[in-house]
């Protein structure tokens, strides 16, 4: 294994600050000027995008950035240390913030949606607390982050202000706040507990079997999966995603998608690998759970979708499935899990916020939401319906298409695992996805309808940035290792988790 | 008969309790908010004869320097507890000073100091809220 | 050797200082007695102002506490290597005299008291005269009594000190609540009978302790408590001492007085009663429990912790429940104080150095949270609106500066990081988690959701709600002087949460008692 070397440096620190700093502009600048507001969000997107992929180049030479803020609690640094794992969700979160704040402004002003400046302001809260929740370097800090992105978030799910919104938003919180708090009790267990001081995530974890009594280990196990599960979406904790879906739909793209949603998944892999640790895993017997976990939800998310009309709620589902496919990989604790896991929190990224674009930008020219609605619309919105398409198709492993590389570590994995009966449940759930996205498609193009108006395209503010994930996806499928080395990187990470050998 | 001894023995801890609880009884079961007040002041009493009766001794003198005592401090009841009493007679009439001022106010507002009649009025009393 | 009045005590005050040393600039040693010199100029020269022009009370007050606040910032800076100043009255040496003694605890107090003290001023200047006009001079003059009992509660040495000290703070507290809402007379009245009860209680406790040890200094009777430990006197005198306070800081079930007073006293009188009355008897039984009892002796062996820990969890579920059922929003924050001191109750009952950390660092807290809320609801109704929350709704838009602070403290309620509010709750949840109580650590964590599901409710009306048709509202945003306050106390917890382990490492960590040490904290 290669060596690790750590430096100083203030570049996570300004990565996670940069969209913290934009809030009073974006705040002062204010509904009259919106422009100069806008600004200031793509400025700050930007940046941060700039400041993450900076950092890629050192991670990939094994050199660590570590920013340290000072002691927290005593005891503890708040610390930001950029590792793989880390930058593998920085990147994606702020790369794709870049390409939805365009959709955002776009989507915001198409559609009339009021209190904008509040909108583009939590979205950056938002960015900050994701960027935070990827370069978090221990628990703690973690943990501040982690509930700063539920408080975030509420703004902009609660952001129409129509009953429904309103009971989503409750909805939502009944379900984080919860959460959180498991968090918090699973981290005060951690720090009463184990021998380690800092609570600093270790690549193959820092608990020991010496700290307490397997009993013990496998609650602090539960809780820390009721904390971070929640926002992975973990069966029978999802059910705050699809009512989310009342959130205007950019903030669904990038943070019921990606940021949010990934923020658990990413809680699931740090949780397992990073303080866990796959050999107190095996001892404790608590990964079949997990696992067993993942597996129904993947299955049973996918059912569900297929039942669903409402266009957002049916892509709801399949993240709910979708983000189990990480988890499932987390938890089988095998070299090739772990990569297909963390290949699949990105390329899940770009194929699902593809599919989110659309869904808004077929709003925003017809304000349908519902699938039954949209026989016929790739006519119209041939664009729109062809970045969807590939999206869908991506989503059902089809190859060519990124996805397939990450379903196919995934299935490597659970061989690896000697757990062949989730092979069985990834199969199953492709076919699902399949059948739940291709009907679209093919409503779209292949069925003709009269008896609707003509809708062109959304303007390119939007129709770009759903091309362009489109394109990522496609060309991510052909080449994984182009532009962010994303097949690198998850080896790595994969490798210092898991180990070598196996 | 053992009891019996023991509250003899301490007769004073038993008159502090029973006055404690006359006057207990008078700020929490009376329903007349100026009996209440007595209640207090019988409360406070019994508290500060518990002082007292501590810096009493048998055959004791008063805590005023004789020669024929001379400096046998034995021979002097303890004169701190009464020092420290008449500081909290004043500060109980201090607070019966309060009291009486916020009953008559009371009175004034709402025409009545039985609790009964004061729970109906405020019940009427929409004013702000 | 005790002092009959406050007059009294100014007296020797001055002539103390004044006996010491012709000086002319006083050393550190006579800083207990040099922080207490403003405000006993102040009771007699706010009211002989404000005699004169009603606005100069208002003034006078302000330079008081300015000065006030700043000699207790230097009073903290000097003691926080863990030294303490002890400052003998009028010369007289303990266990005769009575001593002042400002040692990192006391100082961490009083600093609390004097900057709460100085911002909910700052607000008065603006609220008193539209809320109670004819009853400026009055308000200034209590508030400056009071702060006088309370500081001279904190420093004190002396137990029966500490009781006239206790009744100064509680009669003009008394008078305070009952200026307000017409109500306000009935309920003020049934605190005080309820208040009295309870100082006569810690009285009684005196009584027995003085009995014992012959006594009245605290460190002289700690010392001679050695080889009493057996004596059921001892443990009588503990139970009234727990009760008399308990009742003064409104502890789970002896809390009954608190929601009737803090709802009908107006708002600004709230917004310094609440925030430091009950937290100053909180801090007595503190004092109590770990510098003259001795934790190891009254929590663990005599039992007194586990009871007291149980009633102050029973405080926090009852508290946030029914604050949950309020539709008033001084009723709830009422209601929400009483779970609120019942997170301190749970620290200093626990006996472990976190968890009392936490309730330490949580009697800041809540002061500045608590006077931030109380704050709010003033500010609403004196610009025009109800406190009825069904009419809140909106008020985000009309008033956003009030509510920025509103938020931050209702956020730093919930314990959401990295505000101030989560931190304490965090040293409470290591202190339970080490000292293995499982269960309080649950419920602990779990009562984060009441607290966040009765703010939350306010803050969806505010941000996320339309005022209805008819709905009471308030003309606009509150005059600066009301909004300094808000914002800066609101700000406050945010800072303090994220410098919370430097304020626990350098303040804290020096006011616990000896024998208590935060680990990872030298």
């Amino acid at each position: 294994m290669e060596t690790v070397t750590h430096f100083e440096s203030l570049r996570p620190l300004w990565a996670v600050l940069v969209s913290l700093l934009a809030i009073p502009l974006i705040l002062l600048s204010g509904e009259r000027r919106p422009n100069l507001r806008e600004s200031w969000t793509l400025l700050a997107a930007f940046v941060k995008a700039g400041l993450v992929w900076s950092l890629l180049p050192d991670v990939l030479d094994g050199r660590v950035a570590v920013t340290s803020l000072g002691t927290i609690v005593p005891g503890v640094e708040l610390a930001l240390r950029v590792d793989t794992l880390g930058l593998v969700f920085g990147l994606v979160a702020s790369t794709l913030w870049v390409l939805t704040s365009f959709y955002s402004i776009g989507y915001v002003r198409g559609a009339g949606e009021h209190k904008q400046t509040r909108y583009f302001a939590s979205f950056a809260l938002c960015l900050s607390s994701t960027i935070g929740i990827a370069f978090a370097a221990n628990l703690v800090t973690f943990l501040i982050f982690f509930e700063l992105l539920s408080l975030a978030t509420y703004p902009l799910v609660i952001h129409k202000e129509t009953p429904k919104a309103i009971d989503a938003a409750r909805k939502y919180l009944s379900y984080v706040l919860p959460a959180g708090l498991m968090l918090v009790l699973a981290i005060v267990m951690t720090a009463t507990i184990s021998s380690q001081q800092g609570l600093d995530f270790v690549p193959g974890g820092f608990l020991e079997r010496t700290d307490a009594s397997a009993p013990l280990l496998r609650w602090l196990f539960l809780f820390y999966i009721l904390g971070v599960g929640v926002k992975a979406g973990i069966m029978p904790l999802h059910s705050w995603l699809p009512a989310a879906m009342a959130a205007p739909t950019p903030v669904s793209a990038l943070l019921h998608a990606v940021a949010v949603v990934k923020a658990g998944v990413f809680g699931v892999l740090r949780v397992t690998g990073y303080v866990f640790g796959p050999e107190l895993l095996q001892e404790i017997g608590v990964w079949t759970a997990l696992a067993w976990a993942a597996g129904i939800t993947l299955t049973v998310a996918s059912l569900l979708a297929m039942r669903q009309d409402n266009l957002k709620r049916r892509l709801a589902y399949s993240t709910v499935g979708h983000l189990s496919y990480i988890v499932l990989g987390a938890a089988l604790l095998s070299l090739a899990s772990w990569k297909g896991a963390i290949l699949h929190l990105i390329f899940h990224a770009t194929m699902k916020i593809t599919l989110f674009f659309c869904a808004g930008a077929i709003y925003v020219r017809t304000h349908r939401e519902n699938i039954s609605e949209m026989v016929g619309i790739g006519r119209q919105m041939p664009v729109t319906m062809a970045a969807f398409a590939i999206g869908s198709l991506g989503l059902a492993g089809v190859p060519g298409i990124n996805g397939w590389i990450s379903k196919w570590n995934l299935a490597a994995g659970t061989l690896q695992a000697d757990e062949p009966v989730f092979l069985m449940l990834l199969v199953l759930s492709g076919v699902l996805n399949a059948a739940y996205f291709f009907p679209i498609v093919h409503q779209a193009f292949f069925r003709s309808s009269d008896e609707y108006p003509r809708f062109g395209e959304a303007s390119p503010l939007m129709v770009v940035p759903l091309a362009l994930t489109a394109v990522v996806s496609l060309v991510l499928g052909l080449v994984p290792n182009l532009g962010a080395h994303a097949w690198d990187l998850a080896s790595k990470a994969a490798v210092a988790v898991i180990g070598g050998g196996s | 008969m053992e009891w019996l001894h023991l509250l003899v023995r301490h007769w004073a801890y038993a008159l502090t309790v029973l006055l404690i609880l006359i006057g207990l009884h008078g700020m929490l079961l009376k329903r007349n908010l100026l009996k209440k007040l007595i209640g207090m002041n019988i409360f406070q009493g019994a508290i500060i004869l518990f002082f007292i009766v501590h810096a009493y001794k048998d055959g004791a003198s008063v805590p005023i320097w004789s020669k024929a005592l001379g400096e046998h401090a034995e021979r002097y009841m303890n004169p701190v507890p009464h020092g420290l009493m008449l500081t909290a007679i004043v500060v109980s009439v201090a607070t019966t000073g309060v009291a009486l001022a916020l009953l008559s106010l009371i009175h004034k507002r709402y025409g009545t100091l039985e609790e009964d009649e004061l729970l109906t009025a405020l019940r009427a009393d929409r004013e702000e809220v | 050797m005790t002092l009959e009045s406050p007059v009294q005590i100014a007296f020797l005050a001055a002539g103390g200082v004044a006996h010491e040393s012709a000086r002319l600039v006083p050393n550190a040693s006579d800083l207990p007695a040099l922080i207490l010199v403003p405000l006993i100029v102040g009771v007699f020269l706010v009211p002989l102002l404000g005699l004169l022009r009603r606005r100069l009370a208002y003034v006078t007050t302000l330079l008081i506490l300015a000065t006030y606040a700043a000699l207790a910032l230097t009073g903290l800076r000097t003691v926080l290597d863990g030294s303490a100043i002890h400052y003998r009255m009028a010369g007289w040496t303990p266990p005769l005299g009575i001593e002042l003694a400002l040692d990192p605890l006391s100082a961490f107090v009083m600093v609390t008291i004097a900057v709460i003290g100085l911002l909910v001023t700052i607000y008065a200047g603006a609220a008193v005269r539209r809320e109670t006009p004819e009853r400026e001079v009055a308000f200034f003059a209590l508030m400056v009594v009071m702060l006088l009992g309370l500081s001279g509660m904190v420093m004190t040495a002396d137990l029966f000190n500490l009781y006239v000290f206790f009744e100064v703070s509680s009669l003009s507290g008394y008078a305070l609540m009952a200026v307000g809402h017409r109500k306000a007379v009935v309920s003020a009245y049934r605190y005080l009978l309820l208040g009295t009860i309870g100082a006569s209680f810690y009285l009684l406790g005196v009584g027995f302790l003085y009995v014992l040890t012959g006594s009245l200094n605290m460190a002289d009777v700690a010392a001679r408590l050695g080889d009493l430990a057996g004596n059921p006197a001892l443990s009588v005198s503990l139970v009234f001492m727990v009760l008399g306070l308990g009742l003064k800081m409104a502890l789970f079930p002896l809390h009954i007085w608190l929601p009737d007073a803090y709802t009908y006293a107006s708002s600004t009188s709230t917004a310094i009663i609440a925030p430091v009355m009950t937290k100053v008897s909180a801090y007595v039984l503190i004092r109590m429990l770990y510098f003259v009892y001795g934790a190891d002796w009254s929590l663990s062996e005599l039992g007194v912790g586990p009871v007291v820990a149980w009633l102050a969890m029973g405080g926090v579920v009852w508290g946030s429940v029914m604050a949950l059922a309020q539709q008033d929003a001084k009723r709830m924050l009422a209601y929400s104080s009483v779970a609120q001191v019942g997170y301190i109750g749970l620290g200093l009952a626990t006996g472990h150095p976190l968890a009392l950390t936490g309730a330490i660092l949580h009697i800041l807290n809540h002061a500045m949270m608590k006077s931030t809320l109380f704050l709010v609801t003033g500010s609403v109704e004196l610009s025009g609106g109800s406190r009825r929350l069904g009419d809140w709704k909106g008020l985000g838009r009309r008033m956003p500066l009030t509510f920025v602070g509103f938020t931050l403290a209702a956020l730093a309620m919930v314990g959401i990081p990295p505000t101030s509010g989560f931190f304490s709750k965090w040293y409470l949840a290591l202190g339970l988690a080490d000292s293995g109580q499982w269960a309080l650590l649950v419920l602990l964590i779990l009562s984060g959701l009441l607290t966040a599901g009765y703010f939350f409710r306010v803050l969806e009306r505010v941000y996320a709600r339309e005022p209805r048709e008819g709905a009471v509202q308030p003309a606009g945003e509150a005059t600066a002087a009301m909004n300094l306050p808000v914002i800066a106390l609101g700000a406050g917890t945010l800072l303090l949460g994220l410098f919370n382990a430097w304020f626990v490492g350098r303040v804290i960590a020096q006011a616990l008692p000896a024998g208590l040490n935060l680990p990872g904290v030298s």
